[in-house]
């Protein structure tokens, strides 16, 4: 039985993942509530220092998606406030939330990831930098996948197949972030590995993290890749444990966690994979810090599968706020 | 406090072992029902410092708080009654009300073949629920009425988008269609259509197209769902009949049409806060619709049917406001279409309502709207419907958006379309400089067919309207 404690969850801000942070936010705080917590929810805005301030909780659970809930903003502020809070700290949500970043550490580290190529809007507009695009095409090669370099909804994730359609699509992922990148596709299946910290509570003391079973997303339509549609909700279904190959699975679960040291992750994560049709070769696309904490979420998929029901999960999160 | 989760914050939580047991609970049409990035994106739009065009809203502002108020104290003067349930088809003196407002529109109906609804929305979800199995066909207009895609979804609907142009759903493509259809065994169950104002596209159906429409009904005996909300807010030109009359007149029997399920609504003439709408339908059909509404919700709220009774008993008052919405919604349209001439200019074509609440604005091929209005509401905090929300797939439309014009006032009109013309040209420049010149809206392939030559572009094409001559047609916008 662990202690009582005042813990304020943050949750919905103004990002495009609002909505889901909401309902994030509104699991774990039931959660949190059952384990006996003293719990207040707060909808992040310009008042949250105040309220944090007034509140001193014991500690913050961060269930707040997007921008500033993940690539490290909240984590800086708690920091400077002194409060004790949920998973990666700012280094590691930068490093993680930054997919070009993320992809340069990885491919340093020899961890297998797509070929990619970043672009700047602002090289595009100062340097020219749009003069490249035929060599860079020649190198990933059609299909291609555009994204905004951060951000973790399906929005401005687009497929071009062919040249023409490659603008319009760098012009909408560059509507969500001044950064793009240009993936080479990878035809095969989606694999999101969770991982779990070292020492994650609960006197289950590892030494090193440890992947959940891995779950696959597998789309209820196949044809024309459509992100959006793709990860709306009713148009995937989620087989957890994923059904591959043992070598396969213990392939990507040990790619995860070397991920998910090399960004200094901290808590929690969730490590999304691709792997090939073809080759059966194993590819890592991009690192959650805050992964998502809804009904249908990923994190909880696996650690029920793993034997961790939601409560218990939700309270080795909230312990890794005080064994940084 | 926002919660999906279990109310009062008690209670068990859902592993996802659980949900995959409510999983198999759920039923299959619910798969159907999408909820998007894209809407949870225009949920975000709903700011204090978001100028927002993305609204279906009337402006409410408009109605007297004194006469509000006076209406208020007539209904509780019969409290009793206000506060007890009502007949499931509706009170009699609401039918009286609906059949003058049809009047005023020259539709002759019999009060005995209303059925009043919680709301215009009800009525499409009551003829989905009696009319629609699973993988039946309706064919409705391209772009459709957004609010229609989640009710056609949770039935299940194969729908099929005939792409309109500036005269409406041409109706040789109506026919192409059903032929198609009928070549495989299929037999649409309805046909959607706004004829006026169309909701997002803002074209009106012609009157010949109109009469060809229940020529083509006929033939067929196909019934059509006449949504018709706006009708009485005509801002210029002239009224044209409805479907329901000119069906009537075909049967011969005035009032009472036999193939056309007539939609209306108080929710634009009066306010949508009532929840207060009607179908006026063929007997049989006007029966499984009592039956189906019945296990819906049993009866329309009898405070608000009073109300409305209490407003119509005062002579000539809601014309009277209809004429003042009109006279407002009027200057606010051409408001927006100055500051669409001004901050659009050649990057975008966009249809010219003669009356209603939306102009659909069609934009380079290339640009999402989607993608756009992440980048407006972030950058410059305006918000506008992306086109994709108005088509099935979420997929067509995607360069499109739906502007409303009536529920704002006209600085904010102005610079919300200012704002997002500065978007445009962001993203615009940007397609510039990736080594493709922009192309005008109208380079768009031509979809869809058409009847006589002078209407025949596809509304993705149609033109901006805003230059053509006066009584002219339709015409494409010319590439720089």
């Amino acid at each position: 039985m662990t202690a009582t404690r005042r813990v304020a969850v943050l949750k919905g801000g103004s990002s495009l993942e609002r909505a889901v942070s909401l309902r994030s936010g509104a699991q774990v705080e039931d959660a949190l509530e059952g384990l006996g917590h003293a719990v207040t929810g707060i909808d992040v805005g310009g008042d949250l220092v105040e309220r944090l301030v007034e509140l001193r909780p014991d500690a913050a659970f961060i269930a707040l998606h997007g921008s500033q809930g993940e690539d490290g903003t909240v984590q800086s502020l708690m920091e400077a406030l002194g409060l004790p809070y949920t998973g990666s700290g700012p280094a590691a949500c930068v490093r993680g939330t930054d997919k070009v970043l993320a992809k340069q550490l990885m491919r340093e580290a020899g961890i297998p990831t797509p070929d990619f190529q970043a672009l700047r809007q602002a090289a595009i507009r100062d340097l020219g930098a749009g003069a490249a695009l035929p060599t860079i095409e020649r190198r990933l090669g059609f299909p291609m996948v555009v994204k905004p370099a951060r951000g973790g909804s399906a929005l401005g994730v687009k497929f071009a197949s062919r040249s023409s359609e490659l603008p319009g699509a760098m012009v909408g992922a560059f509507s969500y972030d001044g950064t793009i990148l240009l993936e080479r596709h990878i035809a095969g299946r989606d694999l999101a590995v969770s991982v779990l910290g070292a020492g994650a509570g609960n006197g289950e003391d590892r030494e090193r993290p440890r992947a959940l079973p891995i779950v696959e997303a597998v789309p209820r339509e196949e044809g024309f890749y459509d992100y959006e549609s793709r990860y709306g909700i009713g148009m995937t279904t989620f087989v957890c444990p994923a059904e591959l190959p043992a070598e396969i699975t213990e392939r990507a679960q040990q790619l995860a966690v070397e991920v998910y040291e090399l960004l200094g992750c901290h808590g929690f994560a969730r490590i999304d994979l691709m792997v090939d049709h073809d080759t059966a070769e194993l590819w890592v696309l991009e690192t959650n810090v805050v992964p998502g904490m809804t009904e249908t979420s990923l994190l909880p998929q696996a650690a029920d599968a793993a034997g961790i029901p939601f409560d218990e999960l939700v309270a080795r999160m909230l312990e890794s706020a005080f064994t940084r | 406090m926002e919660r999906t989760g279990t109310p009062g914050g008690r209670g068990p939580r859902a592993t996802a072992h659980e949900l995959a047991r409510y999983e198999s609970l759920f039923a299959a049409r619910t798969r159907g029902m999408k909820s998007s990035a894209m809407r949870e994106m225009m949920a975000l739009t709903e700011r204090p410092d978001v100028i927002s065009l993305a609204g279906g809203l009337p402006d409410t502002s408009t109605f007297p708080h004194e006469l509000f108020e006076r209406l208020m104290a007539e209904v509780s003067t019969q409290t009793a009654r206000a506060l007890q349930y009502g007949p499931t088809e509706g009170m009699a003196a609401t039918a009286a009300c609906i059949a003058e407002v049809m009047a005023a529109e020259g539709t002759a109906i019999d009060p005995g073949e209303v059925i009043v609804t919680t709301g215009g929305q009800q009525v499409i979800d009551l003829v989905c629920k009696t009319l629609i199995d699973p993988g039946d066909v309706i064919v409705a207009e391209a772009p459709t009425y957004p609010g229609a895609v989640p009710s056609f979804s949770a039935y299940e609907a194969e729908v099929e988008q005939i792409e309109m142009d500036a005269d409406g759903m041409p109706i040789d493509a109506l026919e192409e269609t059903l032929d198609r259809l009928a070549a495989q065994g299929r037999r649409p169950k309805f046909i959607y259509t706004i004829p006026n104002f169309q909701n997002p596209g803002g074209v009106t159906m012609s009157l010949p197209r109109r009469r060809r429409l229940v020529e083509v009904a006929r033939e067929r005996e196909l019934l059509v769902l006449e949504d018709n909300p706006y009708g009485l807010l005509r801002y210029e030109g002239e009224p044209l009949p409805t479907l329901y009359s000119l069906d009537a007149a075909a049967v011969g029997r005035e009032g009472a049409s036999d193939l056309v399920i007539y939609l209306g609504t108080f929710s634009k003439i009066l306010s949508p806060g009532l929840r207060l709408g009607w179908a006026v339908a063929p007997r049989p059909v006007l029966e499984k619709l009592n039956l189906c509404k019945q296990g819906a919700d049993l009866c329309s709220s009898p405070v608000t049917q009073m109300f409305v009774g209490a407003y119509f008993a005062e002579q000539g008052a809601w014309l009277h406001h209809v004429e003042r919405l009109r006279d407002l919604y009027r200057a606010r349209r051409d408001v927006m279409f100055e500051a669409l001439e001004q901050h659009f200019g050649d990057s975008a074509t966009w249809t010219r309502p003669e009356g209603g609440l939306f102009i659909w604005a069609t934009l380079d091929e290339r640009i999402d709207t989607t993608d756009l209005l992440a980048l407006a509401r972030g950058s410059e905090g305006v918000a506008f419907v992306p086109g994709r929300a108005a088509y099935m797939d979420g997929r067509s439309g995607a360069s499109s958006m739906r502007l409303n014009f009536a529920g704002i006032p006209e600085p904010e009109i102005r610079e919300g379309i200012r704002r997002i013309g500065r978007a445009i040209s962001a993203q615009v420049g940007l397609l510039g400089l990736l080594g493709s010149p922009a192309t005008s809206a109208a380079a768009g392939a031509p979809k869809g067919g058409s009847e006589g030559r002078a209407q025949g572009e596809p509304l993705a094409d149609v033109v901006a309207l805003p230059r053509r001559e006066p009584g002219g047609q339709g015409r494409r916008r010319k590439d720089r």
